[in-house]
């Protein structure tokens, strides 16, 4: 009898283990919390001050609710792969969270944004929002899964000084490749010490060197990475060439960093934080939330960058109407699709998203309005000397095409790129790659030649 | 009698039951599910994160395909033998042997100085390495002040920074390993030997490292699976570039399984690891039974 009962005991002893290491602890608070999850980094904290805000606001209307915030403390990349993780299991999913953009599509055909429609059409503030930037929160089916915080364009940001120290006139309009060529050129005769044009490249910015650089260059060549009509990507056009090689002189030359630089995952806090400040750095491209960082509170408090700080808008390749280029991205609050509480989250972001603090935040990070009363808000338009020339670049902006495929497309852009400035391909040879690649990723039947 | 003989076996077994149960669900489990994994197209966003669907092998033939694969399993063998084996067990050997004639003093001080390395948590060590290769980094601040040439250590050869900093890191461990086991070596074998006329390098050869090779293989046995699992310390350094040139195979599946959203495809990649683990476990398993006479 003895080993039967001591090996059931055993046994059991097992099973209470395993049992208590599975067994997640009970939330507190019930059922009456509203978890939101959100990025937070040293240099963005804007959103955690509207959310922090957000609470008490929604806590004193609601008794009883308990809004617990869940800042990510992560990168661009990091926090979308967190977010994603949280959002596989209904028991980690977040009620209410921060959204890019450009994974709305694909986080909607995953199933883990709640639709909208029903609650927005009973939202009077829906009115007040751009339509384009509405486009940004829809799904394939049409239906509107995520409203957008702001949005933002991109640009060609340049130092004065240095400018002025090398002849060039003031305010300087490039109209094409070549004029940004001929600058370069000559602030890097004037000064052989300064960076005179830079422009991301490799994978070590990521999506930062596609969104302020590739893509710039390669919508101004009329060409395009997807085609709309027959939803097919773009392979073998001159304009994705012309555009390495415009990359390539650029560091060809050392107009640009040089490319080990380039591929510091860091380059861009050189930039905002010590090349441009000092006057290092003629020019670069990059969006119009450039001022959040130089503003004051900024992660790099500059008080001179509204004089010594010129922008422009990036030009088309051959000057072609309409002579300017530029891309959006900008993020969304969604709701969760498990969520057991969807009116009372859909509450919350309708609370966070209001007209007061929509305005703090577009301001404090440096955002283009979505709201018709936030764009007209004096407030917002003398929030830095530049809102009216970036705003006004939402004329001519395009967004990236962001279906599932794209992340891999993006990193394959990125390759080429980095392959050209390193100097292992020529742009003929990278572009080819990138070719190969685009096939392989989507298939070759969902490729075009244009 | 029979029965009550196999009852009592089965008791033995017993008391390992818990430890067997808690090993099957948190460490044979993640196994499994990653090979299952491993034949769906799983995916972190997009339709097939909600219907994964069963691929067969077609992971594994798209992982064949794939131009940056056999890179990057050479470049895992290449830090395995670099950083693993020759690295932090030569040296950590070599250091245990060459304290047991130093000076006290001399040997507690490269005693701590090589064990900091270790107890600093994986990111700050990570982070210090990185500090320390990079471009205004400590090492070429050095360099300039010898008046040599500084280089672009994390660029121009991102596998030797990885593997110094993973030897730095880890050697402490095989130090360790060694001193303990050197300490076992019965004096007087050694001193026979010396009577016999051995020199240093003969006792060592001849008679020390037979006696320990027990420990020998089971010290690489964990600083290569150690080694084979490093991501944090590269991800850091050079997150994989410049142009792959660093991707291992744990950078690769966390490329693919996370900034790709394809977890059946970077699972797959994480199967080949768990396979090349295998077999590095397997050889140093042998090492170890053959010793018995």
């Amino acid at each position: 009898m003895f080993p039967r009962a001591s090996k059931t005991a055993s046994l059991l002893a097992a099973a209470v283990l395993v049992l208590a290491a599975c067994t997640p602890a009970d939330p507190a608070g019930g059922d009456k919390t509203i978890k939101v999850a959100y990025q937070k980094t040293d240099s963005f904290t804007a959103l955690d001050t509207m959310l922090q805000e957000a609470k008490k606001e929604f806590e004193a209307a609601n008794q009883g609710v308990t809004v617990e915030l869940q800042p990510i403390q992560a990168n661009d990349d990091d926090y979308g792969t967190k977010l994603a993780l949280a959002l596989r299991s209904p028991s980690t999913a977040p009620d209410v969270f921060y959204e890019d953009t450009f994974k709305v599509r694909s986080d909607v055909d995953a199933g883990y944004l709640l639709n909208l429609d029903s609650r927005l059409a009973s939202w009077g503030d829906w009115a007040t929002f751009d339509n384009a930037a509405k486009e940004a929160g829809k799904a394939d089916d049409g239906g509107t899964y995520a409203v957008p915080l702001g949005t933002d364009t991109r640009a060609i940001w340049y130092n004065k000084k240095v400018f002025e120290a090398a002849g060039v006139g003031l305010p300087w309009h490039p109209s094409s490749w070549q004029d940004i060529l001929d600058t370069a050129r000559k602030i890097k005769a004037a000064n052989p010490d300064v960076i005179p044009f830079n422009m991301y490249a490799g994978k070590g910015t990521g999506e930062g060197t596609v969104m302020q650089g590739f893509y710039e260059l390669l919508y101004g060549t009329g060409a395009s990475l997807y085609d709309q009509d027959s939803k097919k990507w773009v392979v073998g056009s001159a304009g994705f060439k012309d555009s390495l090689t415009f990359l390539d002189t650029l560091y060809e030359e050392h107009l640009a960093v040089p490319p080990a630089e380039a591929l510091d995952p860091n380059v861009w806090k050189k930039v905002f934080g010590e090349w441009f400040p000092k006057a290092k750095l003629g020019a670069t491209v990059e969006g119009s939330y450039a001022p959040s960082f130089w503003q004051d509170g900024g992660s790099y408090a500059w008080p001179g960058y509204a004089q010594e700080m010129g922008v422009a808008p990036f030009p088309t390749q051959n000057g072609a109407a309409p002579g300017k280029v530029s891309m959006s991205g900008g993020w969304t609050l969604a709701v969760g699709a498990e969520t057991k509480q969807p009116d009372l989250a859909f509450n919350f972001l309708t609370t966070a998203l209001n007209a007061k603090n929509s305005l703090a935040f577009t301001v404090a990070s440096s955002q283009i309005a979505v709201r018709a009363d936030v764009a007209a808000d004096p407030g917002y338009q003398s929030a830095n000397p530049f809102v009216k020339d970036v705003s006004g670049l939402v004329s001519v902006t395009r967004f990236r095409p962001a279906t599932s495929d794209y992340p891999r497309i993006s990193a394959a852009v990125q390759e080429a790129t980095e392959a050209v400035i390193t100097g292992n391909r020529t742009p003929e040879q990278a572009a080819a790659d990138y070719d190969t690649a685009v096939a392989g990723i989507v298939g070759g039947d969902k490729t075009i030649r244009k | 009698m029979a029965a009550h003989h196999s009852d009592r076996q089965v008791l033995r077994y017993l008391p390992v039951l818990p430890a067997v149960v808690l090993l099957a669900v948190f460490l044979a489990g993640p196994v499994v599910w990653a090979f299952h994994a491993s034949l769906t197209n799983a995916g972190l966003t997009g339709r097939h994160a909600r219907n994964p669907e069963w691929v067969g092998l077609e992971n594994y033939q798209r992982l064949l395909q794939d131009p940056a694969f056999p890179l990057s399993v050479v470049l895992t063998v290449l830090f395995v033998a670099g950083s693993a084996i020759a690295g932090q067990n030569v040296l950590g050997m070599a250091l245990a042997v060459l304290m047991r004639r130093a000076r006290p003093a001399v040997s507690a001080t490269v005693g701590t100085a090589v064990v900091a390395a270790w107890v600093l948590p994986e990111i700050v060590a990570a982070f210090a390495a990185y500090a320390f290769f990079s471009r205004d980094g400590t090492f070429n601040q050095l360099l300039g002040a010898f008046g040599l040439a500084e280089t672009d250590w994390l660029y121009a050869v991102p596998m030797v920074a990885v593997i110094l900093a993973n030897t730095w890191r880890g050697t402490a461990f095989s130090m360790l390993v060694y001193r303990a086991a050197l300490n076992g070596v019965p004096a007087e074998l050694t001193e026979a030997a010396q009577m016999d006329g051995a020199g240093a390098w003969q006792r060592l050869v001849f008679i020390t490292l037979p006696v320990i090779r027990g420990s020998i293989a089971t010290n690489l046995m964990l600083v290569t699976l150690q080694t084979l699992a490093v991501f944090t310390l590269i991800w850091v350094m050079t997150a994989g570039g410049p142009a792959n040139g660093s991707t291992t195979l744990p950078v690769l599946a966390y490329q693919e399984a996370f900034k790709f959203g394809d977890i059946g495809y970077g699972t797959a990649v994480a199967v080949v690891l768990i396979l090349i683990g295998a077999v590095f476990g397997l050889a140093y398993l042998r090492l170890l039974r053959e010793q018995k006479p």
